[in-house]
């Protein structure tokens, strides 16, 4: 019992930044239909900066975080604004795989100034202490921090793209970017807050991940795990995205446990490749079908 | 009367396709103007040129709203300052609901007030929008989409209205409540630019009408004129003409326009 608690507990851990990544990804896909392989690579430059900031030059956390978060928004629009908006007459698959190749570009540039051994980020939460949950189940604070991070996300992104009209536009865009721009809707100023925030919220995700484990490949890891769990919530539904991250975290945490230990990492594959033979619409896909 | 939209001999293209060719006219402030013609006339092509929605577009030409040249302008400009365009194929944003579709129209504005005012006459033009207010626009029936469409284009309190095929794919009974709801429009102040194919419908409500033969207006007048016109009456009025022959008579009559 205390085994399965322990495993569930862990899983859900995981599930919490796997949800981060996952809603980054699919705020960008809500707006524009692309998949950002990219949102890894940059929460990893965000993270690093910070690294930066309190290694080297000594900053403090508040400051530190606050710029960090000012550069990962920053970041954010100027991918969109500098790089995807060049493309001339941009498929979604031809940005995707521009979104492939800066992902390279910004891991190369990581593993080129940091080099490729693992660091130790400084963080006000040692990701060492750890509270009893209920007896002999541990969960480390830093773990209770990014569940909380990952619930309030969630609930302002839901309560953003419910109810704000920017929220409304971004989905607008996205369903229908002629009509939105004759709403009078700038879509380019839209998609540009769009990578912003969705960069944002990576940011987040790597903040949280890189006191624990931190190296130039520390977010492959994530942003497979949070792209399946978009997957499964058919990649426009935050709500979707984010129970399948805890899917994906408890599953492959059990397999990991029960199973087998070498193909953990298989699991979120798996998961890819079934939903997306199965049903690409996602768990709870209620993508109301197109009339012709 | 003064002419709120004036264009100047414009010719758009699409890559190496040659839509509109030398196209000019002007709307008067107030008016309703119909452009009539057949399948790939390019009629859409003129509305989405003036709209700034082709990019790129138009090579040639000038285009004046209330004086001010708005070609090459982005499309949200042109929204702001005061043209409203209902697509072919009514385009609503089909995963948002009913009454998101229509704050949406009513994106550039911020008197919140005004807004939920707007909004309540639109419901009392189209009591159904009412009924579907918290319904995803998709799933809304074609002609529902089509009061949505406009009902969200007026939304924006557009000075100019582009209308394009508002009767298609509707009932006749429909057709004819849409049209009655566009002389209401008209009577209110909106200027209104009326794409067609249903020509007996359209030079019923407009003052004036075009008629559009393949990148080219090949006729101009008033309704009242055009609706005596012979050619008019053959090819968009259906009069006799039997149905068995009216391709090749068509084919006959247009050269003899050019
Ligand atoms: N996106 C496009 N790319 C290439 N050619 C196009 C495009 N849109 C329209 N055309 C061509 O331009 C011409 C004019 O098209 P347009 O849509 O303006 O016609 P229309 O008069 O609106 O016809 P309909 O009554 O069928 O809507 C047609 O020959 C069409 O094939
Ligand atoms: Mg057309």
């Amino acid at each position: 019992m205390t085994d399965f608690l322990l495993v569930l507990a862990s899983g859900i851990t995981a599930g919490s930044s796997y949800a981060l990544m996952g809603l980054a990804m699919v705020i960008i896909y809500k707006t524009s239909g692309v998949v950002n392989f990219a949102q890894g690579e940059m929460g990893l430059i965000s993270a690093y900066i910070t690294f930066m900031m309190l290694d080297y030059y000594g900053f403090g956390y508040l400051a530190t975080f606050f710029w960090a978060f000012v550069f990962a928004l920053f970041l954010g629009a100027l991918m969109e604004f500098a790089i995807l908006r060049r493309a001339k007459d941009p498929s979604v698959l031809g940005l995707m795989i521009i979104t492939i190749g800066l992902e390279m570009i910004l891991l190369g540039l990581v593993s080129w100034k940091f080099g490729a051994d693992p660091k130790d980020m400084p963080f006000p939460i040692s990701p060492f202490e750890s509270i009893e949950l209920v007896e002999n189940i541990y969960i480390s604070v830093l773990e209770v921090l990014t569940i909380g991070v990952a619930t309030a996300v969630m609930l302002i992104l839901f309560l953003f793209f419910r109810f704000s009209k920017l929220g409304v536009a971004m989905k607008a865009v996205q369903q229908n970017p002629m009509a939105a721009k004759l709403m009078g809707i700038s879509t380019n100023r839209v998609l540009m807050i769009t990578w912003s925030i969705s960069s944002f919220v990576g940011a987040l995700a790597a903040l949280l991940i890189a006191p624990a484990n931190m190296g130039p490949f520390m977010m492959w890891d994530p942003l497979l795990k949070g792209f399946a769990a978009a997957v499964m919530g058919g990649m426009t539904s935050l709500g979707g995205a984010v129970v399948g991250a805890y899917i994906v975290g408890i599953i492959e945490n059990f397999f990991g446990t029960f199973i087998s230990i070498e193909f953990k990492s298989v699991v979120a594959f798996s998961i890819i490749v079934i939903m997306l033979c199965v049903k690409p619409s996602g768990l709870f896909g209620r993508h109301y079908v197109k009339k012709v | 009367m003064s002419e709120i939209l004036s264009v100047h001999n414009i010719e758009t293209y699409y890559d190496l396709i040659y839509a509109v060719r030398g196209v000019s006219f002007s709307l008067t402030e107030g008016e309703i103007t119909t452009i009539l013609g057949t399948n790939g006339a390019g009629k859409s092509t003129i509305l989405k040129t003036i709209m700034g929605l082709i990019d790129d577009q138009p090579e040639k030409g000038v285009i004046q709203f209330e004086g001010k040249k708005i070609n090459h302008k982005d499309t949200e400009k042109i929204v702001k300052m005061g043209i409203s365009y209902v697509p072919e194929g009514r385009q609503v944003f089909e995963e948002l609901t009913v009454m998101e579709n229509l704050q949406m129209g009513a994106y550039l504005r911020r008197d919140r007030g005004g807004i939920n005012k707007d909004i309540q006459r639109i419901y009392d033009y189209f009591p159904i929008l009412k009924e579907r207010e918290k319904q995803w626009a998709g799933t809304l029936s074609g002609g529902e989409q089509q009061m949505l469409a406009i009902s969200r284009a007026l939304m924006s309190k557009p000075k100019l209205l582009f209308l394009d095929e508002p009767s298609l794919g509707l009932s006749p009974l429909l057709v004819k409540e849409i049209f009655e709801i566009i002389k209401l429009i008209n009577q209110e102040g909106v200027t209104i630019l009326l794409v067609e194919q249903n020509a007996n419908m359209a030079l019923g409500i407009a003052k004036k009408g075009l008629i559009l033969e393949s990148g080219r207006f090949v006729l101009n007048g008033s309704s009242k004129e055009l609706l005596k016109n012979k050619d008019v009456q053959e090819f968009y009025l259906g009069i006799k003409t039997e149905v068995a022959t009216k391709g090749y008579q068509r084919w006959k009559r247009k050269k003899s326009w050019r």
